[in-house]
């Protein structure tokens, strides 16, 4: 057999990320690699920085110090692309930096609601992305709408229907087809499980797993939850105080931590 | 002229004004903020527009108000008087002799020439306020193209009503680049926007924004493929002039429900009755 | 039987020591000093007593357990590749191209069906879904999984069945190197049968393997050599050096 590539191209780059409100109050000297198809999961309690790192990566708050680096994929055509394929993340205007959030990448936010048109129909909540890329087909956009919702498992019936009337869960997966619609390879998502019934996380991580392989979608996932961790994501970091303590493929990291306190943190979940 | 300066306003605000709509007319249909003053009159009434005419009025401009099309109602007589006394400059009740117009709610049926200017009453000029009402955030919206929202909202009237519902205030894309709310005109006056002779002009007293349409522009209103844009249509003339091609008012005239279908630009609807006579 | 082939795998005095910091720091040594190669076509069966972790090995060549000390190295037609110092990253396609891995139980995902758990190694791998479920489907049918079961999720299966999703799993993707945790312990003779004629199968084809089987008979039937860790695994204890005993 020959030897395998293992290289992969990495799509976002953290250069030692420093932002902090007080001592050890954010995150400091982050560092790492996030590669096409790969889902990197941050975990730690809170008031270690992970939030904060999760914002500084997507663009919504710049760092005291470092660098946010973007590797565009080539077939998707971003503008200001250095000569060596690298977008930094703050160099580029703020317009563009949100541009990139709306329409390159994607958010999911902890709570639904944040992330929803509450006052518009299923329908509209998914097209909108589509909209704003210049879809102008009505037809088109309720057909994309229905199929989105069923990909995410919500009844296509219910694409008329406001966000409001949807359980916890439904809207939920109703933010998670309104961010994907347009593929972006790249998603944030912070405790998209958090608040959720078991059974309703349960059916909601199965599902982000099968989208995740089925798009090829990069994630960056903010957790407390280890067993979610467990479950979504194929590299861990481990951060407290602002720090990362520890890094590596899930399995190690939660079946053979090496950091005190990873080790600490590993064995305080309960399993039932 | 009882102490006021000529139009009411000084020139340090009318040069102010002027130079917000060169702004206006070299962005068209992009907001320019403004130093309002305060007018005699309260938010609401028209100070907008006011404003705009009195910095571009001159000493033999001829002026004409209309509101909802016509020239007598209470209005239109106020504001049309008021600058009979702080301007002295000759009205008219005749759209085809008036230099500048200010309008409210419309937009007269009879084609302007490029030596007119139209000047219109504004109350809200952020097409984006109904579903953001974060300035900052539309601000950025408007710079980043972000119009994706416009649709979601023409997209919900037809996914409720089955068509788009919105029969006034109409957005419309100037010149390919920005989305304009064209002031509460019955959609039916949106095609007059598009390629006008005469250059209009847009004031909203409230927000203390202007914006422009220049002569010659492209303004298309928002719509979907398969859901074009239409306007307005009755099934009967007007029953004064027998007029088919202009906006109608619907007026009670018992209490029987019984109802007449009538021009709302009274000028026009009066020199048609002329022509016949 | 394979001596003269080049190894595919070699491991150099591999070394491992958990630190307990829960514990106070205490140090747990349960490898020391361990080398072994491997040929393709070979099976390696690793015996000791049962306890002293065999299982540690195995995940450390899977790289589910950091190392300690010492070398791993797979030797490709084309050049090495050390697996002590491998990025994170990496692992993801050695996992899915390399090195399979049968593991001692199944590790359940709520409402994966079992006809899904064993089609994902295949769909990783960019696979036709129509195709990988009908080579899983056959492999199921092969191990003697009720029909019935193959649309429900492991979670609820008794012990034997779900050994042998997880093995299935494991074989349908026909990785170069094949580790196998006690791979027959739930299952019964005629099932047995199955997977041993499984790794004889993956033996003809090429296939590297290392296993741990705690059933005498179908070690004999299927190990080519046997590797006797005791001396090497010491708990708290030293070991001395490296001795391998062909069968």
């Amino acid at each position: 057999m020959r030897r395998p590539q293992l290289e992969r191209s990495a799509l976002l780059e953290a250069r030692d990320i420093t932002r902090l409100y007080g001592p050890e109050k954010g995150c400091e000297g982050i560092d790492f690699r996030l590669h096409a198809g790969e889902v990197l999961g941050i975990v730690g309690e809170s008031g270690s920085g992970k939030s904060t790192l999760l914002r500084v990566l997507s663009g919504l708050e710049a760092p005291d110090a470092g660098r946010v680096v973007y590797h565009p994929p080539v077939d998707r055509g971003v503008d200001e692309v250095a000569e060596n394929g690298e977008l930094d993340l703050y160099a580029i205007g703020e317009a563009r930096r949100r541009a990139l959030l709306r329409m390159e990448w994607g958010l999911v936010h902890q709570n639904p609601r944040d992330g929803l048109r509450l006052e518009v129909s299923a329908g509209a909540n998914v097209g909108e992305r589509l909209m704003a890329l210049g879809e102008r087909h009505y037809g088109q956009l309720r057909a994309a709408g229905q199929d989105w919702m069923s990909r995410v498992e919500l009844d296509p019936q219910r694409i008329d229907d406001a966000p409001r009337t949807f359980s916890g869960g439904m809207q939920q997966r109703l933010q998670i087809a309104r961010t994907l619609v347009t593929r972006p390879r790249l998603v944030f998502m912070d405790e998209p499980t958090g608040g959720l019934d078991v059974s309703v996380q349960a059916r909601l991580l199965d599902m982000l797993r099968t989208l995740v392989r089925q798009l090829g979608l990069s994630v960056v996932l903010v957790t407390h939850d280890l067993a979610v961790a467990r479950l979504l994501a194929h590299r861990l970091m481990v951060m407290r105080r602002g720090r990362v303590v520890e890094a590596g493929l899930t399995d190690q990291i939660l079946d053979d931590p090496q950091h005190a306190y990873t080790q600490l943190l590993v064995s305080s979940v309960l399993t039932p | 002229m009882n102490g006021y300066n000529f139009a009411y306003l000084d020139e340090q605000t009318k040069r102010m004004i002027r130079r917000g709509l060169l702004k206006a007319v070299a962005i068209p249909g992009y907001q320019v903020p403004f130093g309002g003053r305060e007018m005699p009159m309260p938010y609401g009434w028209g100070t907008g527009g006011m404003q705009l005419t009195a910095s571009i009025l001159g000493e033999s401009d001829v002026l004409k108000v209309i509101d909802q099309g016509a020239d007598d109602t209470t209005n239109a007589v106020s504001i049309r008087a008021f600058f009979e006394r702080v301007a002295g400059v000759e009205t008219t009740t005749e759209t085809g002799k008036a230099d500048i117009i200010q309008t409210r709610h419309r937009i007269p049926e009879v084609s302007l020439r490029h030596d007119q200017i139209l000047v219109f009453q504004v109350p809200i000029p952020e097409p984006l306020r109904f579903i953001e009402p974060s300035e900052e955030e539309t601000r950025l919206m408007h710079s980043l193209e972000e119009y994706g929202v416009m649709h979601v909202k023409l997209y919900e009237d037809i996914a409720r009503h089955g068509h788009i519902a919105t029969t006034y205030a109409y957005p419309v894309k100037v010149d390919g680049r920005y989305v304009t709310d064209p002031s509460p005109i019955p959609k039916f006056d949106n095609p007059k926007l598009h390629m006008s002779e005469a250059l209009m002009l847009f004031g909203a007293g409230r927000e203390k924004r202007l914006y422009a349409i220049p002569p010659y522009t492209r303004v298309e209103s928002l719509d979907f493929d398969d859901h074009p844009f239409e306007v307005q249509q009755w099934d009967e003339p007007c029953a004064l002039c027998g007029a088919r091609d202009s906006f109608l008012d619907e007026v009670i005239i018992d209490d029987a429900g019984g109802r007449l279908f009538v021009c709302s630009d009274t000028d026009y609807c009066q020199s048609r009755r002329e022509e016949v006579a | 039987m394979n001596a003269m082939t080049t190894p595919f795998l070699s491991v150099e005095a591999l070394d491992k020591t958990f630190v307990l910091h829960g514990q106070g720091g205490t140090r747990l040594e349960v490898m020391r000093d361990l080398s072994l190669s491997l040929s393709p076509g070979e099976c390696l069966v690793l015996a000791g007593r049962s306890g002293i972790g065999k299982s540690t090995l195995l995940k450390m060549l899977h790289g589910s357990y950091r190392i300690t000390g010492g070398s791993l190295c797979l030797h490709f037609a084309d050049g090495e590749l050390e697996l002590a110092e491998l990025p994170a990253h990496a692992w993801h396609t050695l996992r899915r191209d390399v090195i399979g891995y049968v593991s001692q139980f199944l590790r359940v995902v709520p409402r994966v069906c079992a006809v899904e758990v064993v089609m994902e190694p295949l769909l990783t791998r960019g696979a036709d879904t129509v195709e990988a479920r009908q080579l899983a489907e056959a492999l199921l049918a092969r191990l003697n999984l009720p029909e019935r079961l193959w649309s429900l999720p492991p979670g609820t299966f008794s012990g034997g069945e779900q050994q042998r999703v997880n093995i299935a799993r494991g074989f349908i993707g026909e990785h170069p190197l094949l580790l196998l945790d006690e791979p027959t312990a739930s299952l019964d003779a005629a099932n047995r049968d199955v997977v041993v004629a499984m790794i004889q199968e993956a033996k003809s084809r090429g296939t590297a393997m290392l296993g741990i089987f705690h059933d005498e008979e179908v070690r004999e039937r299927v190990a080519d050599r046997l590797l006797p860790l005791d001396r090497h695994m010491p708990g708290r204890t030293t070991a001395p050096t490296v001795e391998e005993t062909p069968q």
